[in-house]
């Protein structure tokens, strides 16, 4: 491909209609705590890896919500397992399993 | 001979103050507008947080009024002015009225969605308001889109004419945010299968039992609550509408077909012309009558003998324009006995 000195921006929009929410619904039907998430962010703020990268359990669960699986396939690996933010959350929302979760999921649906 | 309280207005606030002043040996008069009394209760099917019966609570409010008390229907004061200790009124049916005190309950109004044409209310087939959905619900019909078929999937609008400088509302309605929640859950409860969402910039859950009904639409219903406000709003050929919002909590834009849109629409001030100009109280640049005190003289005005309760005041749940109503009926019971 020649380098014309210019590049085409992807969009970034989210087209609602045309994501699938297979995933999510995986999911949820493994670790129904999701629904109890308010994003309130503070898995985020305890987070060991999101001290070092761009993770984000509360952005990950929205991104599935919007069936913007791929992000959630390339941010699922940062998770260390450490727990921390099960800890924290005040919704009672079961974090580790809902990571656990997402990774098995992702393996049934053939995302890898 | 015991003294005499008109009431302006018959809704919430004017039917319970009524029902206690009576109780208090007062005799009332209650000036209302339109045909009946209740108010804008009569428009609603339940009411939030608990999903009581409105028509239960309208029930209670007529069962407490004294069978002496004067209701005046189909009514509009035109002239009133305080004289010493007694307040004169004229109505446009050339009634006059005097009384000891007088008690403005004059409620607020809808805001008309209209304006807001952005979101096309009255321009898109499948735009509704609460008010509209809450008409469906009360008469028992199908939520139907224009075409009559059952909607896939539905918005609700929080924060339409509130919050909003540009309409020339800076406020917060207060009712909205639950009531949003309130008809996502009864969406779900009619149309099982239905997809709904709400579009908010906060929940604003403050009162009791509140952010219990919030969880139950996240948890039971699955009801999908997306913080950012609507931006855009077209109308597809096949007349579903596609709305443009941001997802500020991924910081992505995003878009989606909806089948129904409900906007839900917020509260602005009756008209208080007359008030203002006859009665020289003031209001505030929300449009609001403002009361003497924030705190210590809430249901009193400036004006001796002129008294508020309810929503004429500023956006108010049911629950408190109650509380109100009896607050005021206090309070002009002790400036009667003075």
């Amino acid at each position: 491909m020649p380098d014309f000195g210019y590049k085409i921006s992807k969009d970034r929009q989210i087209n609602f209609d045309e994501n699938s929410k297979n995933l999510f619904a995986e999911v949820a039907m493994r670790e129904p705590s999701v629904y109890r998430c308010i994003s309130c962010g503070t898995c985020a703020a305890t987070c060991s890896a999101a001290q070092f990268t761009s993770y984000s359990l509360r952005k990950m669960i929205l991104l599935l919500k919007r069936g913007e699986d791929k992000e959630v396939i390339t941010s699922v690996s940062r998770c260390m397992l450490c727990g921390k933010c099960q800890l924290a959350c005040p919704m009672g929302v079961n974090t580790r399993n809902l990571i656990l979760s997402i990774q098995n999921a992702i393996k049934k649906l053939s995302h890898v | 001979m015991s003294k005499k309280v008109l009431i302006i207005g018959a809704g919430v606030a004017g039917l319970e103050a009524s029902g206690v002043l009576s109780k208090l040996g007062y005799n009332v008069t209650i000036v209302e507008e339109s045909d009946r009394i209740g108010g804008k209760l009569n428009r609603w099917s339940h009411l939030f947080p608990s999903r009581r019966p409105a028509s239960e609570v309208l029930e209670h409010l007529q069962l407490n009024l004294d069978p002496n008390t004067v209701i005046i229907t189909n009514s509009k004061i035109t002239d009133i002015a305080v004289k010493d200790t007694s307040i004169e009124a004229s109505l446009n049916t050339g009634k006059h009225i005097d009384a000891d005190a007088v008690l403005i309950s004059t409620g607020f109004e809808l805001f008309d969605a209209k304006k807001k044409e952005e979101y096309g209310y009255q321009i898109y087939e499948n735009v509704i308001t609460s008010a509209d959905l809450e008409k469906i619900f009360k008469e028992g019909k199908e939520l139907t889109t224009s075409k009559g078929k059952a909607p896939k999937r539905i918005g609700i609008i929080h924060c339409v004419g509130s919050r909003d400088e540009k309409v020339g509302n800076t406020y917060c309605s207060k009712v909205c945010c639950v009531t949003g929640v309130k008809q996502a859950i009864e969406i779900k409860e009619h149309l099982s299968s239905c997809e709904v969402f709400n579009f908010y910039m906060d929940l604003r859950m403050y009162d009791r039992h509140f952010e219990d009904l919030y969880q139950e639409a996240q948890v039971k219903h699955h009801v999908q609550f997306i913080r950012g406000r609507l931006s855009e709003a077209f109308e597809n050929p096949d007349g579903t509408v596609m709305v443009k919002v941001e997802d500020t909590l991924l910081g992505k834009p995003m878009k989606m077909n909806l089948d129904l849109v409900v906007l839900l629409v917020g509260m602005t001030a009756g008209n208080n012309s007359l008030f203002k100009k006859q009665l020289r109280l003031e209001t505030g640049t929300d449009k609001f009558l403002v009361p003497a005190d924030e705190h210590f003289k809430s249901v009193s005005s400036k004006q001796k003998g002129v008294f508020f309760a309810g929503a004429c005041t500023g956006p108010k749940t049911i629950e408190n324009t109650i509380t109100e109503a009896r607050a005021a009926a206090l309070e002009i019971a002790g400036y009667l006995k003075n």
